[in-house]
């Protein structure tokens, strides 16, 4: 009954088949297009009155916007702004994944390491094009330190190359592990409320008490995830664009 | 008519607090050289993965040449080796709170320099 790894489980919902490609929509899939919906509705409900003093709702989404453009514009700097639309995106989809996930019953597709991957990917190819659009095979340089002996070149530029190509890896790896591991840990505290809470109440009381602890810490380790993954990628393109 | 003058003096002044802005960041941020290490759980997370993601992409860029070229196993033992070394390259840069720009000699100089 109170299976972990049971919430994760991609479920079809409208059987596709393309070939031998399997494009179901699934329960991965509704999360998404709820998130993107409301995200959409969000954003453009809110600021549709432009009004000068703020409302409640057209606060909100000032705050975000505000929020991601300081993140931009202290990470990046101001070049950074033509790509703000994406960083943008990227945030609002990964926070709204993360939070909606919280709702019981309802799936956190930011718990699928090919999602998170997918967008990782994304953030390092489109930073990778954007360091060669801009600096062209000076871009290669950084990965030769200045000052180190030639010798050391062919062992130092390996490990450099892995050293980036493990970037969309572990950011990619850091949202889906944090998503899953909490998500586990939530259901088998709530396994231990039921089963010792059938016994008697008063033992049932206790993992209820930290179930809500972790909850809470849950609740900050969704909102914090999105940052560290924005903001990563933030990093990522300070490097494209600047070069040191 | 009042109004309409106070809305163009507002967007006077709008664009003069962007003019301002502007010029403030004008040196392309200051990147993210001055943050804080993380600490503790994020912190002991953050090395695992970074450690792993290290010897995982080695390991596979090996296979992947192998397989490209043809000379299975030989490029993944050193790459599997290369790996580890970036992996730990890697926890060691969020060990020392450097930034997670390409390079690591690159990161050094900016850390001693920047703050």
């Amino acid at each position: 009954m109170a299976n972990p790894i049971e919430q994760f489980k991609i479920k079809p919902i409208v059987d596709l088949h393309m070939g031998n490609v399997d494009i179901s929509f699934t329960n991965s899939a509704v999360m998404m297009v709820i998130s993107v919906v409301l995200i959409t509705a969000f954003l453009t409900l809110s600021v549709r009155s432009r009004a000068l003093v703020p409302g409640r709702w057209q606060s909100v989404a000032e705050v975000f916007y505000e929020f991601i453009a300081g993140m931009l514009r202290d990470n990046v700097g101001s070049q950074g702004r033509k790509y703000f639309p994406f960083i943008f995106t990227l945030f609002m989809f990964v926070l709204f994944g993360n939070v909606l996930g919280m709702i019981p019953g309802s799936f956190t597709y930011t718990s699928h390491v090919i999602v998170t991957f997918a967008m990782a990917a994304v953030v390092f190819i489109g930073v990778t094009i954007i360091g060669f659009a801009r600096h062209g095979t000076h871009f290669l340089r950084m990965f030769f330190p200045h000052g180190a002996p030639l010798a050391t070149a062919l062992i130092l530029i390996p490990i450099e190359v892995i050293s980036y190509f493990s970037r969309p890896f572990s950011l990619a790896v850091r949202l889906f592990a944090n998503m899953t591991v909490g998500h586990i840990i939530l259901k088998v505290m709530g396994g231990f409320v039921v089963s010792l809470g059938g016994f008697y109440l008063l033992p049932g009381l206790v993992p209820f008490a930290f179930l809500g602890g972790i909850t809470v810490l849950e609740f900050g380790i969704a909102l914090l995830q999105a940052y560290v993954f924005t903001i990563l990628s933030c990093i990522y393109l300070h490097d494209a664009i600047h070069m040191h | 008519m009042a109004e309409q003058k106070d809305l163009s003096s507002l967007d006077d002044l709008e664009a003069r607090i962007r003019k301002a802005r502007e010029r403030e960041t004008e040196e392309a941020g200051n990147g993210p050289g001055a943050r804080k290490p993380p600490q503790g759980l994020g912190l002991g997370m953050r090395l695992a993965v970074e450690v792993v993601s290290g010897v995982a992409i080695g390991c596979g860029l090996g296979y992947f040449l192998d397989s490209w070229l043809g000379t299975r196993p030989w490029l993944m033992v050193p790459f599997l080796l290369l790996g580890g070394a970036a992996g730990v390259m890697n926890a060691y840069r969020v060990a020392r709170g450097l930034d997670a720009t390409v390079g690591l000699g690159a990161a050094q100089r900016r850390k001693t320099s920047g703050s």
